[in-house]
């Protein structure tokens, strides 16, 4: 099995995904209550254009449209027949901003259901996983990126079906929240060292977090878990901060330039790959690209 | 107040639904909300009792929850205890021998898909002795509108989960005022917060369910 990304992340220090996807399609003109995922299949080159910024930008990797591409989303746009089509074409489309040497992480996102509610089976669940990612393994991800996690077990079922169908690499990121007990946990209650050690148990090449908080908290997560673990290979994808509306539109609040100025602090905690989340562009990731390759020559 | 009142309430506290199931570890075995519940009505207990005694035990978890000492999963568990005590007290509300507080629709707006968060206000709102109308997702001003018609007096709740679908609730809002303007409406989501609530004209906004039911039982 190739491990492309474990393996330059040996030869280099610190490598930057990309940017926000969601809040970029809406600018592009999706409608909110539209299916973004659909618009692989009708909309390939305003969807093509996002990695492309996103690699000019100077990132090492872009995701893929495919973050809502499971079975159990797509159903209620009644595209549960296109998940194989849908996630296929999110991988070719990254794939084609990236070339063959940047890299492409196929986005598979929470289903939005509960096992332990007993909406769903095991079984269902493993399945659903297992179309889309062989769906983007097919489309030419080199990884699957199992994002926004709550749950374990969920997240666990995912990984298990990316591992047992395909040969991809496997980074998996929860997303926490901040308890007004200043410990970090998922909705879920899941903490930081809770999803070290499952993911790491299940064979998971790259851990991580996204979404939900901005650089700064992301700081205190990696520091956390860089606290119990200085090996495993670790990425963040953090928010331009907490958005506001102001007249309408959604702000996010933290700059470029604010969210580079996080880049030391969180390469000195111990982080492998950094990129953005919701709000995030292709200006935070130039600038974030920058301060890493400052960063690297000052350390060197 | 009686014991079997109380024991009902730690079962919806802890989450112990039945004797069989194996949730929390530590009360297995023992009798969950679905035998104690048969018992006491069994007893002759007056069914006001049972409800104020699942009142309580909900309440307890969903402060828990607003502290971060109980999560999602324990929040379901109690949920699911109590829909097992509403089961045996449905006969009652139909009778109305048992009376609720009030009527509640509650919905996820246009464009929005995310269940989960509406569901725990729902789920915790309904233990607290409210009539819950559950609406599902991307529910359109429309819907809420005809809801409203079907059930006259009720509030309405309203949830996002998106930046980009928060927007419509200010929509929604708008259309519920025009139709109805005495509804109340009350709104959450992740995005959201009291200065939101306040721009888009919404009585209230609760952050997590707990904060629903004193926002309810306060109209």
């Amino acid at each position: 099995m190739m491990k492309k990304i474990t393996k330059k992340l040996k030869d280099k220090k610190v490598l930057v995904s990309d940017g926000a996807w969601g809040t970029f399609l809406h600018q592009k003109g999706l409608p909110a209550g539209q299916c973004p995922e659909s618009w692989n299949l009708t909309h390939p080159d305003k969807v093509l254009d996002i990695p492309v910024q996103y690699i000019r930008a100077g990132a090492d990797m872009v995701l893929t449209n495919s973050f809502g591409a499971s079975p159990f989303k797509l159903k209620h746009y009644g595209l549960q027949d296109k998940v194989f089509a849908i996630n296929k074409a999110a991988a070719e489309i990254s794939r084609r901003a990236a070339g063959p040497d940047r890299f492409v992480l196929g986005s598979i996102g929470p289903t939005g259901v509960i096992l332990m509610m007993g909406e769903v089976s095991d079984q269902e669940l493993y399945d659903g996983f297992k179309q889309q990612a062989k769906a983007l393994e097919a489309g030419g991800a080199d990884a699957a990126c199992i994002e926004t996690m709550s749950a374990l077990d969920e997240a666990v079922i995912a990984v298990k079906a990316v591992k047992e169908n395909t040969d991809m690499e496997i980074i998996c990121t929860f997303t926490f929240e901040k308890t007004v007990n200043n410990d970090y946990r998922t909705m879920m209650g899941v903490s930081p060292a809770d999803m070290l050690v499952m993911l790491k148990k299940k064979g998971v090449d790259i851990i991580g977090t996204n979404c939900g908080n901005g650089f700064q908290r992301m700081i205190d997560i990696v520091k956390e878990i860089r606290s119990m673990d200085l090996s495993i290979p670790l990425i963040v994808h953090a928010n331009a901060g907490k958005p506001d509306v102001q007249d309408g539109k959604t702000i996010f609040p933290e700059t470029p330039e604010k969210m580079a100025g996080f880049v030391p602090e969180i390469m000195a905690a111990g982080v492998n790959i950094i990129g953005g989340c919701c709000g995030t562009t292709p200006e935070h990731i130039r600038h974030i690209k920058q301060a890493v390759t400052l960063q690297e020559k000052n350390d060197k | 107040m009686n014991d079997l009142i109380g024991q009902i309430s730690i079962c919806i506290e802890r989450g112990k639904v039945n004797k069989a199931a194996p949730y929390p570890p530590d009360m297995r075995e023992q009798d969950g909300a679905d035998e104690l519940t048969k018992q006491a009505i069994d007893d002759g207990i007056d069914p006001n009792e049972i409800l104020h005694g699942c009142m309580m035990g909900m309440q307890k978890i969903g402060e828990k929850f607003s502290r971060n000492e109980a999560f999602v999963p324990e929040l379901l568990m109690s949920a699911k205890a109590m829909t097992a005590v509403m089961a045996h007290l449905k006969p009652f509300f139909q009778s109305g021998n048992v009376k609720r507080k009030g009527k509640f629709v509650i919905g996820t707006v246009a464009g929005d898909l995310h269940d989960i968060g509406k569901k725990l206000v729902a789920m915790v709102v309904e233990g607290n002795g409210w009539d819950v109308i559950d609406l599902g997702v991307d529910v359109s001003a429309d819907k809420f509108i005809a809801a409203i018609d079907e059930h006259p007096g009720c509030i309405v709740g309203m949830s996002a989960l998106l930046t980009t679908t928060m927007v419509n609730m200010e929509k929604s809002i708008q259309g519920i005022r025009a139709k109805h303007p005495g509804t109340k409406v009350i709104v959450g989501g992740a995005p959201l917060s009291t200065e939101y609530a306040n721009k888009i004209h919404a009585d209230g906004y609760a952050a997590d369910p707990q904060g629903a039911v004193n926002l309810l039982n306060g109209f």
